[in-house]
């Protein structure tokens, strides 16, 4: 504590009279406030200010393309445009499709290959180490070489099917096709990311305590009724915590697959974020699109907050 | 307003910057470019952005009144919109100050890439690049006797450049899956490009010579029946009967790079791509010498697909003086005969009118017939959204296997008249 005291009268003593002066007679409150303003005034400047910007736009006509034209109110118009918009639905759906598929299949394997590498196997550290190299890389690259993988006369992918199936390499097309390009972003997606939640899935498994399993074995539980009765409960909110994170960043998908299908064929695999690109960058409908980033926004802070409190109660058990 | 070209001295230091598509043509401009900094001290710069970026990148540029392009070399359907917003720099005054005269210039590509409103004598470009969508065909191909011979028996015509595009689809038929030279190639390489324009130029290559039409009276925007019409739904069938039966396989999403991949490497009969590629593809080593070239076939009527561009001075530039030099210097007859011999396409009357000229390349002959009867897609200010609504209709019909061709046209006109709405023009 004198060493605590000796500290503090010696930074009273290197302070400037003129400084001294000006805080002497402000509240500890307030001297707080004045630590935490320029954080507070950042964020207000790129976080919020931006919002409320957003939120002014999309009750507008303005488009940046037209910046001498004559700005008007339009009410609410661009938000009934867009959730009566069939095209808009359709590309919910398509990103409803890959969130669930790909959080599903990221969820099951990552899982799984955390249980995995949990058993701590001879070079179980170099196999973690080999896992984790797909989501190392950069999306752009991803996309590239996955689109070459994907390539109906030279692609990889379909000379590994056409060796298992027999059928002709060149019959099917993963990114052409209707059917399939769907299922072909979800594929490279799970690639890449099943790793970050094997690594969370993981950390989860480390954490169950040894003892638990001590005290199961001494119960006579096998080896079934301690995976279902321990360790997934005691998992359960780091799995939540990556479908979480998966969830956001998924809804917001943009990179793969603008580079894999740019949202086609046709409109097969139009994601909500392509679409949204589409409108203000390509068709420059700066209003209408930052209506639309809004509806976004909400359904993805709406979903998340529901999914939070879901979690807390997890935790709370 | 405008101030005169400055003198080679006093612009010592001067650099300006052009900005343009990252393709064959813009490598001849940098060569051709190189007289004019020897005549007037005036440094260039070059911007060469993909195509595939093109339009955003520059789009972006002259929206945010950037300064890093002084002159560019942009797209026809920009001219509504970089009018009306002023990005481009009126250039009436300086053309009559200078004495440069728009008769000079080719009628239909002073139309596309100079006026705007369309057709008036408000001049925003100088016409600069002329180009069209046209064909290219493997010659020594559809010169061995025996494929000669097959197909005149199978067809009942000769196999030779197409003067249909009934013909067009019945050679792409009779190459596709067949071996040649020992390989597997295919009917045609064409357009099918979703996020750009790539499905809309070459779709729009079948639609113009079947009798689309975009309005009924021009700009009177009365689209139903026009854009819908029986032979309009005729031409986007064909398309998609074209697309369906003869291109390679995993040619989904493919535009000029594919297209030129595909011809180059062998694999495909006829290409598809704009005559802008012709003369890099008469040099190249491999297949140059067996190389033909063909205008787009009409149908009901002789009709292609228009590209190219005016070069026009970006209102923000700092440097206004020296880009209106440099089109000063362009628009010299003597410049614009190098221009072509280097391999741009000039648009100026006293090269395309040369009596030489139609031998003058394997392609010029096919070049002026194909300007001869080029339709563009809407200049309107909006019409990034006319586009877009187009890809989206067409790729969703031709690729996706969506709807009917009917179906798709009646799509498009509802989604143009919900645009032309919010710009106040319905």
């Amino acid at each position: 504590m004198s060493k605590l005291n000796e500290i503090a009268d010696r930074a009273a003593g290197a302070t400037p009279p003129s400084l001294a002066g000006a805080m002497r007679g402000l509240s500890d409150r307030s001297i707080a406030w004045i630590f935490i303003a320029p954080t507070m005034i950042l964020l207000l400047a790129i976080n919020i200010f931006p919002l409320i910007w957003t939120i002014y736009l999309s009750l507008t006509n303005y488009r940046a393309n037209r910046p001498n034209a004559e700005i008007k109110f339009v009410g609410t118009e661009h938000y009934e445009k867009i959730l009566t918009n069939p095209d808009v639905w359709a590309a919910m759906q398509s990103t409803a499709h890959f969130v669930v598929w790909t959080i599903a299949l990221q969820t099951i394997i990552g899982f799984a290959l955390a249980w995995l590498l949990d058993r701590k196997f001879r070079g179980h550290g170099f196999w973690t180490t080999v896992i984790l190299l797909p989501m190392m890389l950069s999306p752009a690259v991803v996309g590239n070489f996955w689109k070459f993988l994907y390539q109906p006369q030279i692609g990889l992918f379909n000379y590994i099917i056409s060796f298992f199936t027999g059928a002709e390499p060149s019959s099917f097309e993963m990114l052409g096709s209707v059917q399939l390009a769907p299922w072909a972003i979800i594929i490279v997606d799970t690639w890449m990311w099943t790793p970050y939640v094997m690594l969370i899935c993981l950390a989860g498994l480390r954490s169950i305590p040894d003892y638990i399993y001590e005290a199961a074995e001494i119960d006579r539980a096998s080896n079934w009724r301690q995976f279902w009765s321990i360790t997934i409960p005691m998992c359960l909110p780091f799995i939540m915590l990556a479908v979480l994170f998966r969830g956001i960043e998924n809804f917001k998908m943009f990179d793969m697959v603008n580079l894999l299908t740019g949202g086609g064929p046709g409109s097969t695999t139009e994601v909500a974020s392509i679409t949204l690109k589409r409108e203000a960058f390509e068709k420059w409908r700066t209003g209408f699109s930052s209506a639309f980033a809004i509806i976004l926004f909400v359904t993805v802070f709406g979903l998340a907050n529901i999914y939070v409190k879901a979690l807390n109660k997890v935790k709370s058990r | 307003m405008l101030a005169a070209a400055p003198a080679p001295s006093a612009a010592q230091s001067k650099t300006i910057t052009l900005c343009w598509a990252a393709w064959d043509p813009a490598n001849a401009l940098v060569e051709l470019s190189k007289d004019f900094t020897a005549k007037t001290g005036i440094g260039m710069k070059f911007e060469f952005v993909p195509w595939p970026n093109f339009a955003d990148r520059m789009l972006n540029e002259l929206n945010s009144k950037g300064k890093l392009c002084d002159l560019l070399i942009g797209d026809s359907q920009w001219i509504g919109g970089s009018a009306e917003n002023g990005h481009y720099v009126k250039l009436n005054d300086f053309f009559s100050k200078e004495g440069i005269k728009m008769e000079d210039f080719a009628p239909a590509t002073v139309y596309a890439y100079s006026t705007w409103p369309k057709g008036t004598p408000n001049y925003w470009a100088l016409p600069a690049m002329g180009d069209a969508n046209g064909w290219f065909y493997r010659k020594d191909w559809f010169e061995k006797p025996e494929l000669k011979k097959e197909f005149k028996d199978k067809y009942g015509f000769e196999l030779a450049p197409p003067k249909t595009q009934t013909e067009l689809q019945k050679i792409a038929e009779f190459f596709q899956g067949r071996t040649v030279d020992g390989q597997k190639v295919y009917g045609a390489a064409i357009f099918t490009e979703r996020g750009s324009e790539g499905i809309t130029m070459g779709a729009t290559s079948s639609l113009y010579p079947f009798g689309f039409k975009y309005e009924n009276t021009p700009g009177k925007y009365d689209m139903e029946g026009a854009v819908n019409s029986a032979d309009a739904v005729k031409g986007l069938e064909f398309y998609k009967s074209l697309y369906k039966c003869c291109t390679p396989p995993g040619y989904t999403d493919s535009y000029m790079g594919e297209g030129l991949d595909a011809f180059k490497s062998g694999q495909v009969a006829m290409m598809m791509n704009w005559f802008a590629f012709m003369p890099g593809m008469a040099k190249d080593e491999k297949v140059g010498s067996k190389t033909g070239f063909f205008v787009n076939p009409g149908e009901k009527i002789a009709a292609s697909t228009l590209g190219g561009q005016g070069i026009s001075v970006v209102s923000y530039s700092p440097n206004r003086d020296e880009a209106l030099a440099y089109i000063k210097w362009f628009a010299n007859p003597d410049v614009q005969k190098k221009w072509w011999s280097l391999g741009g396409y000039s648009c100026h009357n006293a090269v395309l009118n040369d009596p030489g000229f139609k031998t003058s390349q394997p392609f010029a002959a096919q070049f002026l017939e194909a300007m001869g009867g080029v339709q563009d897609f809407w200049q309107e200010p909006a019409y990034a959204s006319l586009l877009q609504a187009m890809q989206k209709r067409l790729h969703d019909y031709v690729v996706a296997d969506k709807g009917t061709a009917k179906e798709a046209l009646d799509g498009l006109i509802k989604d143009w008249t919900e645009t032309f709405k919010e710009e106040g023009k319905l």
